[in-house]
């Protein structure tokens, strides 16, 4: 089967203001949302114990909300279905320290006239933690995306470093966005999910890079969009088939994954898709607002090439005892 | 065919060997050999991260260097006056010049870590910077091993117990049924089982109910409460006689009225002081406290030799037996506390078992049949690629002894999905040349030379995030990270050089006519 046959390269840098524009107003929206509405952290960054119960009978949510108002220590807590109609979640701000009896046992006598349940989740993360686990995650962050820019820096150009951690910024930022946009708690396993995302996303990137640097080399056209254009179309099956399968696996750990990684596959479709899009239509204009010069890369590679043969042929010589 | 056995299938052979061999025990679950253990969320169970209040540890370091001190005096007919705890120091006033030098003598000979100051005839004496920071670490190190001795007797499978950073403890206890279960197992982690032996204050224990706790600190006492009864309360010296350090066993037993309760016995030492305090003190009551709970305050009718107690309180068996235990593992020398703790029951873990597998086989059956659909026979060589992968993944986390998580689920998932991307973008080099005309050799050589460079780059800059996340995540991130490692690198052993070697093999067979039913096309 071909669904992708190269014809001509399709003319994407034509579009690409459009698109810049568009990926420029998302961002912005979504930076807006990060800085107005701010993410809703779960309890492994805020700090603050997870109940997890199941009924034997659909759960008297009503009633489980009255008996627990009854406790102060769960003034503020947050009652929700989980899943199904048989199985709610309990949020709560406060911890206990107390290793003993704790706020799960709390709920268990509490909640003993709510009916026959079973507890089946008890999440408890002390504030102390809760910031260490912040730090660390945005350290990780960080530390992934440097580690990124000085490799792909050394294996291309600075700008090819710069437009592919740009299309990361862009990424991220989006799906941020997507986050904040459809109320998913922000916990450990998302964070693990964006930084899936990074990688995912450069994965892409580079492969389209990768071919724009091959194209660099041999296509003779010198118009740096036009090599884009050609090298971007050459790849498209490969992006479109590779961005195929896997989101339609993660579409399967979406659908019937179980309910508590809906947030990381969640974040993973809405990454996978923008992580395709940014690709094409990001990080490879990027290259060229970014200044990057056909002439003088080309230049660059033939001194490169030139100072190789220059060495190889004084070694001869050195060899065969001319010096 | 054979004749065309290359060094790349040779490897891929072995490789497919290799995975299949060290992952059989950890898909039949046999009793043998190394094989993965699912994480506490796959299987139910309770971790938990516990800080340890290492300054209630100095304060009982002082404490029983307060109750040598003590002791040592009496031992040697020295007579002092207040002898007390103040804060973190301990002061003592003697009476007779004299014995100044054999105090001196004493002090120095007999106590470590301590520094003694003296005013006239008073004593002080403070914990040495040193011995505060040796207690602190101590007080850590005994917790953990405490903590683990408890659980290991207590009878639970694989009980994980260890130190965590500088003053972190992480304990994990898998397989625990229910919820009233756990609670009993946290229990027993947090108890003191801090036994005491202490002198009721006979001159003034009349007076306990109208006595403020600041009052009877002045005495160089203190007021504890019944076990059963908390608002019975009694006054007692502050300094106990002997503690459970010098214990050497308890067993439940049962007294005449058939109730459960501990019977204990101390060490040669423990016995001494025991037997010299009995016979000073007949007529006077003697409090047995755990865990400042007064148990029993019986009146000593006689010297007691032989160094053997009893606690009786209104213990139900399963209390009785958690006590026993936690007194012959010692004593925490420092009280601990939660900073965080998941626990999981086991009919949640197995619904997320069943769960994610059936994610992972219904993405796996849909990768596979559209790479067959797509690519026709050099999809099925992929997808040949793609089962060994899996089981590489599988037999490198057995070899390790690794532990699989939910999100470690997630990243064998999601390795499925970007494992055949190797495969699609060879795939698409090939016939890319095959359409320009080339040998059919000549497209595959071209096609994996062509494609290598961008698998190696994407791959590798993936390895950096994984390898970073690996290194900051915590618990189940780290299993994420891991799985997904595993599956980059073995995807570059199968999906790279081992379908290169089976296409070398083949070669023969693929002619110009076959291209739609090898490469799915049609030139």
């Amino acid at each position: 089967m071909e669904l992708f046959k190269y014809k001509e390269p399709v003319n994407f840098m034509g579009w690409s203001r459009n698109f810049g524009l568009l990926s420029l107003t998302l961002v912005l929206l979504s930076w807006g949302l990060i800085f107005f509405k701010g993410f809703e952290y779960g309890i492994d960054f805020a700090g603050g114990t997870l109940i997890q119960l199941k009924y034997e009978k659909k759960a008297p949510i009503e009633r489980i909300r009255k008996d627990l108002a009854a406790n102060k220590a769960f003034e503020g807590a947050n009652v929700t279905y989980f899943g199904s109609d048989y199985e709610v979640v309990i949020r709560s701000k406060s911890s206990s320290k107390s290793v003993g009896k704790d706020i799960g046992d709390e709920v268990r006598s509490l909640l003993a006239n709510t009916g026959k349940f079973d507890v089946r989740r008890v999440d408890m993360v002390g504030p102390k933690i809760g910031s260490e686990l912040k730090e660390k995650g945005l350290m990780a962050m960080a530390l992934a995306i440097m580690g990124i820019l000085i490799y792909v820096s050394v294996r291309f150009e600075w700008r090819f470093a710069l437009a592919s951690v740009a299309a990361l910024v862009h990424d991220v930022s989006i799906a941020s966005g997507a986050i904040i946009l459809f109320g998913v708690e922000v916990n450990l396993d998302i964070l693990a999910a964006i930084l899936t995302l990074l990688g995912y996303s450069l994965n892409d990137t580079i492969i389209v890079f990768d071919r724009i640097r091959e194209g660099i080399r041999t296509i003779k056209d010198p118009e740096l969009s036009k090599i884009i254009d050609e090298s971007v179309t050459r790849t498209l099956s490969r992006t479109v088939l590779t961005s195929l399968t896997t989101f339609f696996v993660v579409l399967t750990l979406y659908l019937f994954g179980g309910e508590i990684i809906k947030g990381f596959s969640f974040t993973l479709l809405v990454g996978i898709i923008i992580g395709t899009y940014s690709s094409i239509f990001i990080a490879s204009p990027l290259l060229i607002w970014l200044g990057f010069s056909v002439r003088e890369y080309r230049n660059k590679e033939a001194q490169k090439l030139k100072r190789q043969k220059e060495k190889e042929r004084l070694r001869a010589m050195y060899e065969q005892g001319t010096i | 065919m054979l004749n065309r056995l290359n060094y790349r299938v040779v490897i891929f052979i072995f490789a497919i060997i290799f995975g299949v061999v060290f992952s059989i025990p950890s898909l039949t679950q046999s009793e043998r050999g190394k094989k993965i253990t699912l994480g506490l969320d796959l299987q139910g169970g309770l971790h938990m991260l516990l800080g340890v209040k290492t300054d209630e540890a100095i304060k009982s370091r002082i404490k029983s260097i307060a109750g040598t001190v003590k002791y040592l005096l009496d031992d040697n007919d020295i007579v002092t006056d207040d002898l007390r705890i103040e804060g973190d120091r301990i002061s003592f006033k003697i009476l007779d010049e004299d014995d100044l030098p054999k105090v001196r003598e004493l002090l120095s000979k007999e106590l470590e870590g301590a520094s003694v100051e003296e005013a006239g005839e008073s004593f002080i004496i403070t914990l040495t910077p040193e011995e505060i920071k040796r207690t602190k670490t101590l007080a850590i190190t005994q917790a953990v091993d405490t903590i683990r001795n408890r659980l290991d007797q207590f009878g639970l499978a694989e009980p994980t117990v260890a130190k965590q950073g500088t003053d972190k403890i992480l304990v994990e206890v898998p397989g625990i049924k229910s919820a009233e279960d756990e609670q009993r197992i946290r229990e027993l982690i947090a108890r003191a089982a801090h036994l005491q032996m202490m002198a009721v204050d006979e001159d003034r224990a009349a007076r306990v109910y109208t006595m403020s706790p600041a009052e009877a600190k002045k005495y160089g006492d203190v007021i504890l409460p019944d076990v059963k009864d908390e608002k019975r309360k009694y006054l007692l010296k502050q300094i106990p006689i002997l503690d459970g350090s010098m214990l050497t066993d308890a067993k439940v037993g049962f007294d005449r009225n058939n109730q459960p309760v501990i019977n204990f016995k101390l060490n040669g030492e423990g016995a001494t002081i025991f037997g010299d305090f009995s016979g000073k003190s007949v007529g006077k009551r003697m409090a047995i406290v755990l865990d400042d709970k007064v148990y029993s305050a019986p009146v000593i009718r006689e010297r007691i030799g032989g160094g053997s107690g009893q606690i009786s309180g209104n213990f139900t068996i399963n209390e009785a037996n958690d006590v026993a235990i936690a007194l012959r593992s010692g004593a925490l020398l420092a009280p601990v506390f939660v900073m965080e703790k998941r626990s999981v029951g086991p009919s949640l873990g197995a619904d997320s078992i069943k769960a994610s597998m059936f994610a992972l086989v219904l993405g796996f059956v849909l990768v596979v049949a559209f790479m067959v659909l797509y690519y026709g026979l050099s999809g099925v060589v992929s997808d040949v690629a793609l089962v060994a992968n899996l089981f590489l993944i599988l037999a490198v986390m057995s070899l390790f002894g690794a532990t699989l998580t939910l999100p470690g689920m997630a990243g064998i998932v999601l390795t499925v999905g970007m494992a055949v991307d190797a495969n699609v973008i060879i795939n698409e080099r090939i016939r890319e040349l095959l359409r320009e005309g080339v040998s059919v050799a000549k497209a595959v050589e071209e096609g994996y030379k062509n494609a290598f460079t961008a698998i190696w780059d994407a791959n590798i800059t993936t390895l950096i995030s994984a390898v970073v996340l690996y290194a900051y995540g915590t618990g189940p991130i780290k299993g994420f990270a891991l799985t997904m490692s595993i599956g980059i690198l073995a995807s570059m052993l199968t999906a790279i050089l081992g379908t290169h070697g089976i296409y070398q093999m083949l070669l023969p067979k693929i002619t110009k006519e076959k291209l739609n039913l090898w490469f799915g096309i049609k030139i």
